[in-house]
């Protein structure tokens, strides 16, 4: 299979049968048909699990294989070219994804919620539907909806967990860029260092996230079921603490990566692609910053 | 920029596909992932057409006859479902497999093993979707647009199609990156951009609007997701959503969806009339960048599908502005090709026979689209069947014209062999004339006000849509012939040579022999 054909570096390597994208295929259905059981009710959660652990041994297997080539120095130029394009368009549309989401945020706070309080040319969805309601941001609906009975709710302070978020990641996107620059100048004891360092403020991060979730679906009465602000305040922080998981999972990789001895000064697609995961995941978090926790 | 991609490819490879299923499992060259989008979209075909022979079999007369309303509602939501994401969008995506990395001279697309990926995953998700017909509550039945609260109301059915669509998203936008990826970075040296063939310009573009656009469908799906199974209130008033935001967020990717499903087409036929034309493509330039603006004004026309939905009217203005501005760039092209063919020595094969058709028909659904973008006449016409046959001419004899083009125009070269041309001409001839049959009338039924997804109706629509209904079991059953030219054609048939065609057609492609090899440009093509 692929192994077999050792090519020149000059001429662009085209893999020949790889039986990873079909795994990869059978791995969604799985994964997908696992997360359709479980929401129906036909299994029990643990329906997801063979979906999971297909999908890890997808990305060990897949990527082991094109880091096996790449360090057998199959990949040309050209080939470091597409793998950087491929990953910016990547990027582009995890832009895009939560793009949907900001929008969802900004239509309901700047038009939903005014609407539904009359005004505008809405006047007769109060007088017909929520004559008593008048919303501002943040609001929960007409209905108050949420877990507690009184239907009130509180949000997260932006000066707390989410300032000192806001400076970890800030931090990490400093360290890693100086890791970067390590790498370039031939540093590696220095690129070890911050690289570590910064997926280490990533899962920090994480944590604190997980702490923020915790205070508030216990004590702030804040939950995915909060109407429209716990929804779009879960969902758009929600998703953005799994790309930060999983760029810290990557910035892991890539560290135990550089310890292997991979990569080169002049060489090191792979660093940067996660390197600009990352640039991106904080970008979110500012905007998430600003317009969820602080505005 | 370009080159060094291609320098020269490898030396040492077998030139022989693998034997067996495992080619098919494992492969990773363009031509026969382009081989597999086609087939697979030619299933899709049948299986959607299937479903619209239902559909208007029960509207054949009023009344209710032959099925129940819930199947009759299930199958127009699946019948949009599987044209537009399993005949449509996979053979566009087929045919720039097959047709980019021959026409920039690379030795095959960029990222091949997720080349792969993005194929085989379609089976999955369609297997997915069609499965839905047998849980219980039955298939999704709330229109192909999702709209909650109704779709957020489905069976078990509901989070399987959702589910479906996730998959086919993530194929689109791995297939769109690396359509861009290739088209961007493995030109042959001299293969300047404004030299590429108009075919790789359109689906760049369509590319660059499939990653924009296929993450917001994502989202809003995942929304409608949460808000059934994890209490969100997106779109629930109650919780302070609002269901017309779903429908803002659907149509923000519905529209440039559409032209998804149109740009690679314009791309198709603007090969395809200069070849027979015997005469370059008239401005080709201004065709690019009518290209490039279509598609930037694509993003801000979603509106116009929602203009009974209660906007201010400052949005309705808005967006009935400016959809009428995509008819400038629209009208660029049209003049461009019907200048392409003055004066030209034309000559009728089948591809330009149904490149002709995609240039009459096509333009009567955008002029009934310029009807459609009229706020206060759409007032008039939302929801009714008028819509229905805008979106009919531009998809039909659009869209899927434009592919049978494509598929009659290059097939000898896929496949070393001519077809039977006197069954494509009757191919060609029955299926336009029933298309028309099929759905010109149904402006007629609309602009009297027959409701769209209605399984009855009252007495007085009842001529034209039997009128239309033969014209779909027409159009229906000539597509059988299409199904046998083309496999008659891969099992042989008269040699193919390198030009195929005597019109001297221009391009790349037409250097390799037919049936073009299994590794093409294993040296680099000169481009002068
Ligand atoms: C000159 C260009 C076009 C204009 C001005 C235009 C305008 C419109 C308008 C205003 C509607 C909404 C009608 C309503 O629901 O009341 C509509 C619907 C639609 N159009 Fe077009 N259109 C154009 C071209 C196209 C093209 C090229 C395609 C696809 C290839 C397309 C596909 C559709 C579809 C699928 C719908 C209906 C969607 C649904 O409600 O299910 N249109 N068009
Ligand atoms: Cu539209």
């Amino acid at each position: 299979m692929s192994d077999a054909h050792a090519q020149s570096a000059d001429s662009y390597y085209i893999p020949h049968g790889s039986p990873w994208p079909i795994f990869g295929s059978v791995t969604l259905f799985t994964l997908m048909g696992g997360a359709i059981s479980a929401l129906n009710g036909w299994l029990p959660a643990w329906s997801l699990v063979p979906g999971f652990v297909m999908l890890c041994l997808l990305f060990i297997f897949w990527f082991s294989t094109v880091i096996g080539e790449n360090q057998r120095g199959l990949y040309n130029l050209a080939v470091d070219r597409s793998f950087r394009m491929g990953m910016m368009w990547f990027i582009f549309s995890e832009v895009m994804f939560f793009a949907a989401f900001f929008g969802a945020l900004f239509y309901a706070r700047e038009l939903a919620v005014p609407w539904l309080s009359g005004n505008g040319v809405k006047v007769f969805t109060k007088m017909l539907l929520w004559n008593d309601y008048a919303g501002s941001w943040p609001s929960n609906g007409p209905s108050a909806l949420g877990p507690r009975a009184n239907g009130s709710f509180e949000t997260v302070p932006a000066l707390g967990l989410p300032a000192i978020n806001t400076a970890i990641l800030l931090a990490s996107s400093v360290t890693i860029t100086i890791a970067h620059h390590a790498l370039i100048a031939g540093h590696r004891g220095q690129v070890k260092f911050f690289l570590a360092l910064t997926f280490l403020l990533g899962f920090t991060f994480v944590g604190f996230q997980a702490m923020e979730y915790h205070e508030a679906y216990t004590e702030l009465g804040l939950t995915l079921g909060t109407g429209i602000y716990g929804s779009t305040f879960f969902m758009l922080t929600g998703f953005h603490g799994m790309h930060v998981t999983l760029g810290a999972i990557m910035l892991t990789v890539i560290w135990f990566r550089i310890m292997r001895g991979h990569f080169t000064p002049q060489r090191h697609f792979a660093f940067e692609a996660v390197a600009w995961y990352w640039h991106f995941v904080d970008v979110v978090w500012l905007g998430l910053f600003i317009f969820v926790y602080w505005l | 920029m370009a080159h060094a991609s291609a320098e020269h490819a490898h030396d040492d490879h077998p030139d022989q596909p693998a034997t067996g299923i495992k080619r098919w499992l494992f492969t990773t060259n363009h031509k026969d992932i382009g081989t597999m989008y086609l087939v697979f979209s030619l299933i899709m075909f049948f299986i959607g057409g299937a479903m619209a022979m239902v559909i208007r079999a029960e509207l054949f007369k009023p009344g209710l006859q032959l099925v129940d309303p819930l199947f009759y509602n299930s199958m127009t939501t699946n019948h949009a479902l599987v044209m537009i994401f399993g005949a449509v969008m996979p053979a566009f995506v087929g045919l720039a497999n097959w047709m980019v990395p021959l026409q920039i001279g690379a030795p095959d697309m960029a990222l091949p093993r997720m080349n792969n990926f993005s194929f085989w995953i379609l089976p999955f998700a369609f297997t997915l979707m069609i499965l839905t017909f047998f849980v219980p509550g039955g298939a999704a039945a709330g229109g192909w647009t999702l709209y909650p609260p109704l779709s957020i109301q489905g069976g078990d059915s509901f989070p399987m199609v959702i589910f479906a669509i996730h998959m086919m998203g993530i194929s689109s936008i791995m297939g769109a990156i690396n359509v861009i990826v290739t088209i961007v970075n493995m030109r042959a040296p001299g293969m300047t951009l404004l030299k590429m063939p108009l075919f790789c310009w359109t689906w760049l573009i369509t590319a660059y609007l499939l990653i924009a656009v296929m993450p917001v469908l994502a989202g809003s799906v995942t929304m409608l997701l949460t808000d059934h199974f994890f209490k969100t209130s997106f779109f629930n008033a109650a919780g302070g959503g609002d269901p017309v935001m779903f429908q803002h967020i659907f149509w923000f990717f519905g529209h440039p969806e559409v032209y998804i499903m149109i740009l690679p087409a314009f791309g198709i036929v603007s090969e395809i009339l200069p070849t027979f034309s015997r005469k370059p493509l008239f401005g080709y330039d201004s065709m690019v960048y009518a290209t490039a603006s279509i598609a930037f004004l694509s993003f801000i026309v979603w509106a116009h599908h929602m203009f009974t939905v209660g906007m201010p009217l400052a949005a309705q203005l808005f967006f009935m502005l400016s959809t009428m501005l995509i008819a400038v760039p629209t009208g660029v092209k049209v003049f461009n090709w019907t200048a392409t063919m003055w004066r030209g020595s034309l000559s009728f094969e089948p591809p330009m026979l149904f490149a002709i058709a995609f240039l009459f028909l096509f333009t009567i659904g955008g002029f009934s689209g310029v009807m459609l973008a009229f706020v206060p006449a759409d007032f008039q016409y939302q929801d009714t069947y008028f819509v229905v046959a805008h979106f009919h001419y531009v998809l039909v004899p659009g869209a899927v014209f434009a592919i049978m083009a494509a598929v009659y125009y290059w097939l000898p070269k896929w496949t070393g062999h001519m077809y039977n041309m006197t069954l494509a001409n009757w191919h060609f001839w029955l299926s336009t004339i029933f298309v028309n049959v099929l759905f010109f009338p149904q402006h007629f039924l609309g602009l009297a006000g027959m409701p769209r997804r209605i399984p009855d109706y009252a007495v007085q629509f009842a001529d034209w849509n039997m009128v239309s209904s033969i014209g779909a079991f027409g159009f229906g059953l000539s597509q059988i012939l299409f199904a046998i030219v083309v496999i008659q054609c891969a099992r042989g048939g008269k040699k193919a040579t390198a030009q195929v065609w005597d019109a001297n057609p221009r391009g790349l492609e037409w250097t390799l022999p037919s049936p073009a090899p299994y590794h093409s440009f294993q040296s680099v093509p000169e481009v002068k």
